[in-house]
């Protein structure tokens, strides 16, 4: 099955990012395709390349980078949301690319499934 | 893919009150980005989500942007299905009147129908 994946929350703040990221596993795991991983709201903060949490926790937005090298997910940043929490190119972690709302609608119609993460 | 295919039905369903966070207005955005599509859209207010469509909202005060009017230009997108939770009216108080746009009038039971008959439904 092909699946789409929608993050609204921040990283650490929320549940949203490290359920969808363990579901984004299970998924691939389970020899399933992921069509993409598109992030809004808060969700762009997911994508921070300045992120630094401390050495004994997890590290969310490092663990997205490797999912896209591992697997080549396709991770999809809102520009508008993007821009309005300060996340540009410049500070974008590797794996992620800036695009617009275009590519949410596109997973929808694209995916057999559209799972969405957050409030 | 032919083009019948590529036509799917996305329902948004807002929940939560208009100010204080994004979520309505970010929403509004990927309505019209998927009108824009040419996909079948429509629109759900349930919980505090319908105050997103409560008649005379002033928002000098908190500083933010007054965006409810761009609900009154939905129809100009084509976008004419919004569905409102009769429970919800009820319980805050509200009836259809209150609203600044015609909207059609669901119970519960009959929105989960609806719902069902998605193919796409994303919760703001």
């Amino acid at each position: 099955m092909k699946f789409g994946i929608v993050v609204n929350e921040g990283p650490y703040q929320h549940q949203a990012s490290d359920s969808a990221y363990l579901f984004c596993k299970a998924v691939l795991e389970k020899g399933h395709e992921i069509f993409r991983v598109f992030f809004y709201h808060d969700g762009v903060n997911n994508a921070s390349r300045l992120t630094e949490p401390p050495q004994d926790d997890r590290n969310i937005v490092a663990r997205w980078s490797k999912l896209a090298e591992d697997h080549g997910v396709d991770l999809v940043v809102c520009v508008a949301a993007a821009l309005r929490r300060g996340i540009k190119e410049e500070n974008l972690a590797p794996g992620f690319r800036i695009s617009g709302l275009g590519q949410l609608v596109e997973a929808g119609i694209q995916a057999d499934r559209l799972v969405t993460f957050g409030d | 893919m032919s083009e019948e295919s590529s036509i799917k039905k996305f329902m948004f369903v807002n929940r939560k009150p208009p100010h204080g966070t994004i979520y309505a207005l970010e929403s509004l955005e990927v309505v019209l980005i998927t009108a824009a599509f040419d996909q079948d859209v429509s629109l759900v207010f349930l919980d505090d989500g319908v105050f997103q469509l409560r008649k005379g909202q002033q928002t000098k005060g908190i500083e933010t942007k007054n965006f409810s009017p761009t609900y009154r230009a939905l129809d100009g997108y084509d976008i004419e299905k919004l569905y409102v939770e009769k429970e919800s009216l009820d319980a805050r108080g509200l009836t259809e009147d209150d609203l600044l746009v015609d909207v059609m009038v669901l119970d519960r039971k009959a929105l989960g129908a609806l719902m069902d008959e998605q193919d796409v439904v994303l919760s703001f």
